[in-house]
């Protein structure tokens, strides 16, 4: 492929993907802002239930990792288990409920439902591991 | 431009409805609740503000994409002919590859269309969580020992996530 060729081609790309993009961070942005106060409050205190609500809470959130770490932190400090915080943080980074219209776009509808089927049951599953794991050691 | 270069316009077309919907539903909010809605707003070009440059860079290799991976080469690097070395390059890519989603789709599609397997593109997206800048955030949360047993479940765990997606999207095609 040309340089020109590649210049239109990318452009064409930016076009179409941009204004899926600025709608998706401005919906993250409005989600943040409703429920960034409520992360504790959400949390049970069952050590059955609060892994899948961590897991859960992670889905619908978003921003980069370093966010869910200092969350995850306050949210020890709140007294919440370790496993439901590594769940939190696993599916905060992993499953991307905002994010699956603009994965879809770019890799198939298929790929981004089973592939954030799977990340969900593996930040459960990585979260018992690493508290068995932390355990063991 | 040959017809399989050509980006798939038809998949985009509903992302200027996406946009009005939003605006819509900000307009909602900011009746109801102004400070909110402002909130998010002030939240929303702060960030926009910050990607800007990355759009850039992801602009210009994207052009480096379409220019020197061809569909043989990619193939050969991280297509069905790459072998294990494919998963290596996946896992290491997955890593050091840095920036939000937003703007690593865009790159990852590209390779796609040029022949990258599914697998790889998982194992991509999953290492992204081993970022070695946000290691010392977390290791002040949450300790060295965490911090080391997560990253190895999640090398591991991306490898599965590959594996398990492709035979799935395998399963379920209709």
């Amino acid at each position: 492929m040309s340089v020109k060729q590649s210049v239109v081609s990318t452009f064409q790309v930016f076009k179409s993907f941009m204004p899926v993009m600025i709608g998706l961070l401005l919906f993250i942005n409005l989600l943040n802002a409703c429920f960034r106060d409520y992360y504790t409050d959400i949390f049970s205190g069952n050590p059955v239930l609060d892994p899948l609500i961590g897991t859960i809470a992670g889905s619908i959130s978003f921003g980069i990792p370093v966010t869910s770490y200092i969350v995850g932190g306050e949210l020890l400090e709140d007294g919440v288990s370790l496993l439901a915080v590594t769940a939190f943080i696993m599916a905060w980074t992993t499953v991307g409920l905002a994010m699956l219209p603009l994965e879809a776009t770019f890799f198939g509808k298929r790929f981004a439902i089973i592939r954030n089927t799977i990340n969900f049951f593996f930040a459960i599953i990585i979260a018992i591991l690493t508290i068995y794991t932390l355990k063991v050691l | 431009m040959k017809e399989k270069d050509r980006p798939n316009i038809n998949s985009f077309s509903g992302g200027k409805k996406f946009l009005l919907s939003i605006l819509v539903i900000y307009l909602a909010v900011a009746v109801f609740n102004f400070h909110t809605a402002e909130a998010a707003v002030i939240s929303f070009l702060k960030m926009f503000g910050r990607i800007i440059p990355i759009l850039g860079i992801v602009f210009v290799a994207m052009i480096a994409i379409n220019m020197f991976f061809t569909r043989e080469r990619t193939d050969r690097y991280l297509g069905s002919k790459s072998g294990i070395m494919g998963w290596i390059y996946a896992v290491i890519s997955g890593i050091l590859l840095l920036g939000p989603p937003y703007v690593i789709y865009p790159l990852l599609g590209q390779l796609k269309k040029r022949g990258m397997r599914n697998s790889f593109l998982a194992v991509v997206l999953y290492n992204r969580n081993v970022k070695i800048p946000f290691l010392p955030p977390l290791i002040y949360y949450f300790g060295v020992k965490y911090t080391v047993v997560l990253s190895i479940y999640i090398i591991v765990f991306s490898i599965l996530n590959g594996l398990l997606l492709e035979a799935l999207l395998k399963k379920f095609k209709y």
